[in-house]
């Protein structure tokens, strides 16, 4: 059994026949080519596989594609706007919040989310707002600097 | 980690998905926000042939007041029980408690229904839905029924709900701002050790506690020994008895000693704060 699903990724329109059980994450990787977006535990605790559906932070590896039908969402390579990175990419750039890099993408797609919710959180509030999303190389304090920075400087530029 | 194959339907009402339910029997799950169902699925413990998919029926999102108590539809997700102002302001309990669930990403997308018929022994949500004598309403092809919290919860991962109904709303009372959530977690994955919900008036408190035995339970020897008493020697004497009567749960993250132990400890915090506010 296939099922037609169309959606919106990174603003271009997507249109596919697709088996029910694919999860998102591998409807991305796989059949949209977009490999930015990480696989890590699987079961829907380490956070390297989070996007953006309709603006909210999910666990793409515990969402079916065929739930994402009618949706749009934002992966890690939708963040860039010509060429510009991201105040939340540009705070992980001046604060060195990675090391190996493969969370990065999840952390830096729950930042996104975690500041429309919070414009100027707390280092506390950062930490458990990003409590779904493990880094093994515990890069923990640059990556909490990185999304204060991202915070401050999109406040800033807000103000201009 | 695939799920084994099945066909994905996607009723747009609750009658389409009760047939749905009937026509397929024990084939068929329901998803809602699948962050239950899911993991079950891709690890092979559940295998539905068919599932339902009720996520896109706009008239089960909601939270409204109507006469005393507050209705909340059941693929409410956890993200809006945590943010909603009318439950912050006049059931501060669920809202405390959402906020205690998993993490950010699955709280936006679990559901309050989905994790109430799931009834995992560490969920959160029974501890307040015990302690707030909350309403349940099941829709099944005879029609719709309401369950009583106390009874709901059957057994480990079982309900009252029949294979043929979906969990439509949940009703809780409008209550003080004297009620507390204390938890202690598993560090991993959130959930609860011991999680205990404490909605205190002046005649009296009530106590839910989740994460301790197989299923969720009403600490009703707390509830009798305090009474109307409010003094720390009495909250001490009380929430001893949190654990009585039954027969905690025994893993690798905590031993049904530890359990209970958290459970005696939870309860005397828990009770503390809610009476302190």
């Amino acid at each position: 059994m296939t099922i037609p699903v169309r959606l919106r990724v990174n603003n271009a329109p997507r249109q596919h026949d697709i088996e029910p059980r694919v999860l998102l994450v591998h409807y991305l990787r796989d059949v949209c080519g977009l490999t930015g977006t990480h696989v890590g535990c699987e079961t829907g605790i380490c956070g390297a596989c989070t996007v953006l559906v309709d603006g909210k932070a999910v666990k793409s590896c515990t969402v079916f594609a065929v739930q994402a039908d009618g949706s749009e969402i934002t992966t890690i390579e939708g963040l860039a706007a010509n060429g510009v990175m991201h105040p939340v990419q540009q705070g992980f750039w001046e604060c060195h919040g990675l090391q190996c890099g493969y969370c990065t993408p999840g952390m830096i797609m729950a930042a996104v989310h975690l500041l429309t919710k919070q414009k100027a959180p707390t280092r506390g509030q950062i930490a458990s707002g990003l409590r779904g999303n493990l880094c093994r190389c515990t890069g923990y304090t640059h990556i909490i600097d990185a999304v204060s920075y991202a915070a401050s400087h999109a406040t800033e530029a807000a103000h201009v | 980690m695939y799920p084994a194959n099945f066909d994905y339907v996607r009723p747009s009402s609750v009658d389409e998905a009760v047939a749905l339910l009937q026509k397929h029997g024990d084939d068929a799950k329901v998803l809602a926000g699948g962050h239950s169902l899911i993991p079950a699925m891709k690890l092979r413990l559940a295998q539905p042939h068919v599932v339902i998919d009720i996520g896109r029926i706009a008239t089960l999102s909601y939270i409204r007041e109507a006469g005393g108590t507050i209705a909340i539809g059941a693929t409410t997700t956890h993200s809006e029980v945590e943010t909603s102002k009318l439950l912050r302001e006049k059931c501060p309990l669920l809202s405390e408690t959402a906020s205690h669930i998993g993490d950010l990403q699955v709280r936006n997308k679990g559901t309050i229904g989905g994790s109430l018929v799931h009834a995992d022994p560490a969920s959160d949500y029974p501890a307040p839905i015990l302690a707030l004598e909350a309403e349940i309403d099941l829709v099944g092809p005879r029609g719709k029924r309401t369950v009583r919290a106390d009874q709901f919860f059957v057994d480990l991962l079982q309900t009252a709900i029949a294979a043929d109904e979906i969990l439509t709303e949940v009703r809780v009372p409008v209550t003080s701002p004297s009620v507390a959530y204390i938890k202690t977690e598993q560090k991993a994955s959130g959930f609860a050790l011991a999680g205990v919900a404490v909605v205190a008036s002046p005649s009296g408190v009530r106590v839910g506690v989740t994460g301790v035995a197989p299923k969720a339970y009403r600490a009703t020897a707390v509830e009798q020994t305090i009474g109307n008493q409010r003094t720390a020697h009495a909250i001490e004497l009380a929430a001893a008895h949190a654990a009585d009567g039954v027969e905690p749960l025994g893993d690798i993250h905590a031993s049904a000693q530890f359990r209970a132990h958290l459970a005696r400890v939870n309860t005397r915090r828990a009770l503390e704060r809610a009476l302190s506010r």
